[in-house]
Parts: structure tokens; C-alpha cells; sequence
């Protein structure tokens, strides 16, 4: 049973990656820095509660302050390019992060063995789950609080106007800026809300590893992060969620017994999903159905 | 209420819009005319600021707009309609409707909160209202690309004027529409212009440029070539040339 739970706790921390690349790609940006802000919640967190002895809670929530504050500060030159030229500047910023954390050297003595994060060697002994004796359901049902709440978040944001006002300049933003919409103000709170978001799945998962490293952060997993909301689609968070289960609980887990064939056949299945549901898993058409299936269609003004 | 004074605009070595001056007075319907590329539009997005002027002034209600990016020059008082409908696809009639609340009385009589994370309830009288001014109530939760043509052209009007706007550029309201259509833009312009909005019309239909402004700028190679009542317009020589490429005398 443990396997299941420690597959819930992927699932959910890389559930908050993929959210957090969710919100800003609704306004048409795409971000590959997102590994970059994951890492910084990674490292604050961790760090707080090895070296400072701080509590989990409020050791995410410094993770999420200081990952949200890189966010905004990446935000404001970042977002000035557009297209290709953001997904560049984005990915220099990533890389730029998980190159800094490999030459970060920062380790303090503690009862006679030396703890922090040493460059390439990583960050060990990140150990608050087993020392306090959570078990590793108890580690995941303490993920899953936080990946509904931000969740609840976001569907809250999607009913809201701010929700609105962000497909919107996704959507066209000349006519956005034309009805009054600040652009910068409205993409660099997105790139704000996303960067918290990842400095709190980067703090989790930290924490239920118990060893992070640079390599942790690479490119590989700023792709993850933008795949999963465009795999599972723009249209509702729970396409994110389904996209994550797809791809790191079919694909990945199960396939498993495929050897060296998978990683073949896992690139063909996400080919395969993209063109038999071109507009994500979880589409506009499909929450239609959805809400007929479920007798929701009276609701809205 | 709007003045251009000596505004150009310069592509290269194009002159979109080659020294104009022109004067927008408060509560009329001013048209703006020419031949394709005369730079009519391009006006509109030197107004809006959409694309910064090479040189020259812009000044609305006594202020220069110079420094003003374009979302702030909205939330002044001038909206625009575009050319080329540009509509919130994805988004439904009513959001379309509701992202475009823009204006400062809407930003003073809202908090922050509710005015970014509350829900619909709270504005539902007053999108009800510009649903019903722009005929489209019983399409409200359509997205807007699901619209025909006449609709869509109806509910960018609608969205320009969920912002309250005091002057309204419509950049060729009436291109692609039937007849009946273009009675109905008629007839709704007036009632704008009733309402107090002060209207900047850009149109290539003349029956309905000569209706309903109460002067109009004739614009040609991006220069002003003549103004004054729609009378006086349609028997200046200068304009007769610049439509008809006149006879040489």
C-alpha cells in the first residue's frame, strides 16, 4: 500500500508544479521557470526546518513567500518579450537557479554532523517526516490538504473576474489592453500567484525526498510543469490534476514493467493524447458534457 | 474635447497620418472619411495609443496623453471599437462584457476584493443593462465566437461601453453589415449620443456617415483635405477628386 501512497505523493506535489505553470500559461505565457521557483521553495523550505528547527507549516509558507517574490521580480523584465523569446528568457532564468544551487554551498554543524546544502553534492538529511514519525500516508494526506486548497484556489480565481480578465489576455492582448486591462500588472500577478504555488510544491517536495539536488531542477522538469496544464487542458484546473495522474500514473508507474521501452512509448501516448484531444484531456466540450451528465446546467447569471 | 494638433505618424518612409489637425468637440458625432489607406485608422490607434506618434499632440479634455499607456487612456474616457472584430473568443457574451469594467467610477465604487475576486452576482444589473441595450440577452452565456457576424459587431460596441466611456472611436462599425443592420447602428449611435457619448465615427458607408454626423473630416495620403457639415463635404471638389480621381483641369 505504501507504493500507492508514495504514487499519491508524486501525483500531488507534481500536481502543484503543473498549477502553478497552469495560471500563467492562462495568460498566454509560457513559462519555463517554473522548476526555477519549485527549486527556491525547495531549498528555503528545506533549510528552514533542518538548519532553523522551524515547523513544516510555516517553513512552506516562507518557501511560498520567497518563491512568489522571485516570481514577481522575474516577472516584470521577463514579460516585456513574447513567444519564443519568453520561453527563452524563462529558461535561462531556470537554469540560471538550478546552476546556482550547484554551487551553493551553505552547511552548519549540528550535534556533530554537518547539515545544509553542499553544491553538487545536494541537500541530505532533509528528514522532518521521519523524525517527527509521520508515516507516509500521513505525509500524503498532508500533500493532498495542500493541493486542494490551492485548487480551491485557482477554481475560486477561474469563477472570479480576475479569472476572467487573465483569459482574456491570453486570448488577445491588444483588445485587452483596448478595454482597459493593465497587461503588466495582470501577468506579473499571474507569474506571482504561479511562483507561490511552485515555492510551496517545491517545499513539500523537499521534504517527503528528504534529498534534493540541482539535477532535481533541470530543464526536465520545467517541461513537466508547462506539459501537464497543456496535456490536461486550459479549460478547468482538474485538467492539470488529470493530465498528472496520466502521465505519472499511467504512463510512467504504469508502464513500468515495459523496461527501456517505455520512455518510447511514453513520447508516442502523449503524441497520441494530443492529437485525439487536441485542446487537452479535459476540454471546454468536456466540462459541457460533464455539467449535463450531472444536471448542473442552470447555474451562471 | 479631443485635439490633435500636427500628429504624424511615420512607417518608414511612409506618412500614415502627415500632420493633422482635428478637433472633437463635446456631445457631437464627428465622421471621419477617406479612401482605404488614407490613415483613418491609424488615427484611432494614435488616439488610443495603440502605436506612438512620430510627432505631434494629442490632448483629451485639456490633458496630453503622451505619457499614457493605452489601458489608462481607456480608463480617461476614450474607447474604441476595432476594424477587425476582436472579441474574447473563448470568453462568454457576459464575460466579454464583465472583463471590460474598467471605468474609475467602477474602480471607486468597488474595493479591490470585490472588484477583482467577487463573483457575478454583484454586477449582474449593469451587464443586464448593456445586454439589453445591445440586443444580445438571451445570448449571454454563448462564447463569443460562437456569434454571427451582426452580434459580434453588436457586442464589441457593448464592451466598449461597459468602460463608460465619454468619447467612443468606432473604427468601421458598419463594414460587413446588411441593410437592416446598419438602420439598427444608426439607431444606436443616436441613442449613445443621447446618453451623452461624444462619437468619433471612421466609416466607408456613406448613407450613414452623411445621416447621422454632424460634421465630418475628409482624410487623404494621411492629410486632412476638408471639413465641416456632410453638405459641404460631399460638394468639395478636393474630396470628389480624392473618391473619383477627378478629371484634370
Amino acid at each position: 500500500m505504501d507504493f500507492y501512497f508514495g504514487l499519491a505523493q508524486i501525483i500531488g506535489v507534481h500536481t502543484l508544479l503543473g498549477l502553478s505553470a497552469y495560471i500563467v500559461l492562462l495568460t498566454g505565457q509560457v513559462s519555463l521557470a517554473q522548476a526555477g521557483f519549485f527549486a527556491i521553495g525547495a531549498y528555503a523550505a528545506g533549510m528552514l526546518t533542518v538548519l532553523a528547527g522551524w515547523h513544516i507549516v510555516p517553513a512552506l509558507g516562507a518557501g511560498m513567500v520567497i518563491g512568489s517574490a522571485t516570481a514577481c521580480a522575474v516577472g516584470f523584465p521577463a514579460l516585456r518579450v513574447k513567444g519564443l523569446m519568453l520561453v527563452i528568457a524563462t529558461l535561462a532564468f531556470g537554469e540560471g537557479i538550478r546552476l546556482f544551487f550547484f554551487n551553493f554551498d551553505y552547511q552548519v554543524a549540528k550535534g556533530g554532523v554537518q547539515l545544509g546544502p553542499l553544491g553538487g553534492e545536494g541537500f541530505r538529511q532533509i528528514r522532518f517526516f521521519p523524525e517527527n514519525g509521520w508515516s507516509t500516508l500521513e505525509v500524503m494526506l498532508f500533500i493532498w490538504i495542500f493541493v486542494v486548497l490551492v485548487m480551491l484556489l485557482l477554481w475560486w480565481f477561474d469563477r472570479s473576474r480576475y479569472g476572467a480578465v487573465l483569459r482574456a489576455v491570453g486570448e488577445d492582448e491588444l483588445a485587452a489592453q483596448s478595454v482597459g486591462i493593465n497587461l503588466t500588472a495582470v501577468k506579473v500577478s499571474a507569474m506571482t500567484v504561479g511562483g507561490a504555488i511552485a515555492g510551496l510544491g517545491g517545499g513539500l517536495y523537499a521534504h517527503y525526498t528528504t534529498h534534493i539536488e540541482h539535477a532535481s531542477f533541470n530543464i526536465l522538469v520545467a517541461t513537466f510543469a508547462i506539459a501537464y496544464p497543456i496535456v490536461g487542458g486550459l479549460a478547468s484546473v482538474l485538467g492539470t490534476l488529470f493530465a498528472v495522474i496520466f502521465v505519472q500514473g499511467v504512463l510512467i508507474e504504469g508502464l513500468r514493467f515495459l523496461g527501456d521501452w517505455r520512455n518510447l512509448l511514453f513520447g508516442a501516448l502523449i503524441v497520441l493524447a494530443m492529437n485525439l484531444r487536441p485542446r487537452g484531456i479535459l476540454d471546454a466540450q468536456a466540462i459541457v458534457w460533464f455539467k449535463r451528465l450531472f444536471g448542473g446546467g442552470k447555474r451562471n447569471a | 474635447m479631443l485635439e490633435l494638433r500636427g500628429v504624424s505618424r511615420y512607417f518608414g518612409g511612409v506618412r500614415a497620418v502627415d500632420g493633422l489637425d482635428l478637433e472633437v468637440k463635446e456631445g457631437e458625432i464627428l465622421g471621419l472619411i477617406g479612401p482605404n489607406g488614407s490613415g483613418k485608422s491609424t488615427t484611432v490607434n494614435l488616439i488610443t495609443g495603440l502605436i506612438p506618434l512620430s510627432s505631434g499632440e494629442v490632448r483629451f479634455c485639456g490633458k496630453d496623453l503622451a505619457e499614457l499607456p493605452v489601458h489608462k487612456r481607456l480608463q480617461g474616457g476614450i474607447a474604441r471599437t476595432f476594424q477587425n472584430i476582436r472579441l474574447f473568443g473563448q470568453l462568454t457574451v457576459w464575460q466579454n462584457l464583465w472583463v471590460a469594467q474598467n471605468s474609475p467610477e467602477d474602480h471607486a465604487r468597488r474595493g479591490f476584493f470585490s472588484r477583482w475576486l467577487g463573483g457575478q452576482r454583484g454586477v449582474r444589473e449593469e451587464i443586464s443593462q448593456l445586454l439589453e441595450f445591445s440586443g444580445l440577452a438571451d445570448k449571454q452565456n454563448e462564447l463569443a465566437s460562437n456569434l454571427a457576424f451582426g452580434e459580434q459587431r453588436r457586442l464589441e460596441l457593448a464592451r466598449a461601453l461597459a468602460a463608460r466611456p465619454k468619447l467612443l472611436l468606432l473604427d468601421e462599425p458598419a463594414a460587413g453589415m446588411n441593410v437592416e443592420e446598419i438602420a439598427d447602428l444608426d439607431e444606436r449611435i443616436r441613442k449613445l449620443r443621447g446618453h451623452g457619448v461624444t462619437v468619433l465615427l471612421i466609416e466607408h458607408h456613406m448613407e450613414l456617415v452623411m445621416a447621422i454626423t454632424d460634421r465630418v473630416a475628409v482624410l487623404n495620403f494621411g492629410q486632412k483635405i476638408a471639413e465641416g457639415t456632410p453638405a459641404e463635404v460631399q460638394i468639395d471638389p478636393a474630396v470628389q477628386k480624392a473618391y473619383l480621381g477627378g478629371a484634370e483641369e
